[in-house]
This record gives structure tokens, C-alpha cells and sequence, in this order.
């Protein structure tokens, strides 16, 4: 899952990385770099649909994200069983 | 009255805190490990959670210590009334748990701010603001990173027209400019409240400056606002 600042909440570190690195460096089509937090989750499910309503859950139920300024998006993949 | 701090692993403010909680007559502080039960009884006068790292900020300032065996007291004691003070990491701590409202961001700049702030007392219905008058300018130093306070815009209206704002970074003479904002926090702000009053969390240091030797002007503000809790007032909180 991605935790990232919503739009509109000013992200310092993605502005840095852009105006002191990026763009100084002539990647001038870059408009724009939003830092956020990486979760990566291992989950035991019958499917990726109850995979994914299960960290939804978690997220919402431990405030994983502060709903107030974050976003929180969450994709699946499968990971083959060991 | 007794006043229990909560100590969680990383808190590192809990023991200024019971020190300066000491010097002000009629107040008894506890110290309570978090995953103690010994919050449980009713005996407490007030609750509070002192700066730090707890948790070493992992996530993000405060978000684990919001989850703990502690903090779930905490909420049933804030309902009943009972004043409620963060600070710092106790802010953060509040914040996350949804006892008070928004979020508190990486500071603007990137960096760890640790540096005495001017504040003005911007609501005097709390029990931790009781002894100040309004727009009373105090001197308390402030030290993280995470402190840049943060709501929508509809709701930061909203909590500016209900006067929950409790604290707002100024200059010497009261005045909220962008030169005395030390981390991007909106509108100054420096502490909030509840809509009850009960909860106040703020971003300066009351322990830090409770004794006039420690503080860079040599005035003991920060104990004015610990004390507080020793003064009648027209607050709705407790009975």
C-alpha cells in the first residue's frame, strides 16, 4: 500500500527532490513528485479480492494512514505459496 | 490531584514532566507504563502524555502509541471529562487516535526544529489555559519534526469559528506572522482542543520552561500552564 499526502497538502520532500535535483538536472518535463510511504503486506487470503478488503480493513480499523491528510491506496499481487 | 504521565517505550519528556509537575502545589503526578491497567480506576484528576518518540516514530509520530492499552483509557477517561494534555509526541499521540482533530505533517523545512517559540493564548475555556488570559504571549521551546498541523479547509474553518484553537505561534508582541511560524504549521497553529475543551494537545513544552532558570527569559510560562489545572473556571469539562 501507498500512503501518500492528499492533494493539496503540501509534501515537502517530493517538492525538494523536484526543484533541487530533477529539475535542476533537465528533466524539466517533470511537473511534479509526491513522496509517500511504502507498505509491502504479505496476507494469507482465498483471493485477491479478500486480500485486498482485509488490509482495507486494517488500514482504516490501526489508522495505518491519518484519513484527516492521506490518501491510501492499496494494489494486489499474488505471491506463490512456499 | 493526582496526575498520571504516561510512559511509553521512546517517550523521553515524562520525567521533565513529573519534575515540573512536582513544584506546582495540590498536584500529585504518577507515572504510568502504558500497558499498565492501573489507568483503569477513576482516581486520576487529569492525564498526561508527555514528548518524545514513542515507538521511535515508527510509521509516523504517534500513530502506534494511538493503539495502545493506554490510549484506550485514555479515550474513556476524556469522555467522562477528564482533562486530557499532549504534548509533542503527546500531541501527535492525540491526533492519531482521534481524540483531537487533523494531523500533524513533516514541518516544511525537512528539518527538526528545536528552538524557544513565542505563543499566544488563543482560548482560555480549557483546563490547562485557565490561568492565562487570552492573547497572553508565553515563551516555550519546541524540538521535532513532525509538527506542521494540518486540516482541510473546510474543517480548519471550522475549528478556527468554534475558537478550538488553543495556542498559535507568534512574535514578542502577539502577532501570528509567517517569520514566527517555525515548522509551516497552518494558521500558527500551535495547539488545539476539543470541541468539550477537555483535550488540549500542543507542540511547545510547558516541562521545559516550568522554572524560570531554564528559560531563555527567565519567566516560568510553562508552569502557568500545568498549574492551570489547579484553577476554577467556567470550563464544561469534569463536574
Amino acid at each position: 500500500m501507498v500512503i501518500s499526502n492528499k492533494p493539496g497538502v503540501r509534501e515537502p520532500e517530493g517538492e525538494t527532490i523536484l526543484h533541487d535535483l530533477v529539475a535542476k538536472s533537465g528533466f524539466q518535463q517533470v511537473e511534479s513528485i509526491r513522496a509517500g510511504k511504502y507498505l509491502r503486506v504479505k496476507v494469507v487470503a482465498p483471493d485477491p479480492a479478500s486480500a485486498k478488503r482485509l488490509v482495507e480493513k486494517m488500514c482504516n480499523e490501526l489508522r495505518i494512514f491519518n484519513p484527516a491528510a492521506h490518501s491510501c491506496e492499496v494494489s494486489i499481487g499474488r505471491v506463490p505459496v512456499q | 490531584m493526582r496526575v498520571a504521565v504516561i510512559r511509553f517505550p521512546g517517550s523521553n519528556c515524562d520525567l521533565d514532566m513529573m519534575a515540573a509537575l512536582r513544584t506546582i502545589k495540590g498536584i500529585e503526578p504518577v507515572l504510568v507504563w502504558h500497558e499498565d491497567g492501573g489507568l483503569g480506576g477513576s482516581d486520576y484528576g487529569a492525564v498526561i502524555l508527555p514528548g518524545g518518540f514513542s515507538f521511535a516514530d515508527r510509521l509516523r509520530a504517534g500513530a502506534i502509541a494511538a493503539n495502545s492499552p493506554a490510549m484506550a483509557r485514555v479515550k474513556r477517561l476524556a469522555e467522562r471529562g477528564v482533562p486530557v494534555l499532549g504534548v509533542c509526541n503527546g500531541f501527535q499521540i492525540l491526533v492519531e487516535s482521534g481524540l483531537l482533530p487533523g494531523a500533524l505533517l513533516r514541518n516544511s523545512t525537512l528539518r527538526f526544529v528545536c528552538e524557544w517559540t513565542h505563543v499566544r493564548v488563543e482560548n482560555t475555556r480549557t483546563p490547562f489555559t485557565s490561568g492565562l488570559r487570552e492573547g497572553q504571549v508565553l515563551s516555550m521551546p519546541i524540538a521535532h519534526g513532525e509538527g506542521r498541523f494540518f486540516l482541510q479547509h473546510a474543517e480548519l474553518a471550522r475549528l478556527e469559528k468554534e475558537g478550538l484553537v488553543a495556542f498559535r505561534y507568534c512574535d514578542a508582541s502577539g502577532r501570528p506572522t509567517a517569520g514566527s511560524n517555525p515548522t509551516g504549521t497552518l494558521h500558527n497553529i500551535a495547539g488545539v482542543c476539543n470541541a468539550e475543551g477537555n483535550v488540549v494537545g500542543l507542540m511547545p513544552h510547558p516541562e521545559r520552561a516550568a522554572e524560570a532558570l531554564l528559560s531563555i527569559l527567565g519567566r516560568p510560562d510553562g508552569s502557568l500552564v500545568l498549574s492551570s489545572l489547579m484553577v476554577r473556571s467556567e470550563g464544561r469539562w469534569g463536574a
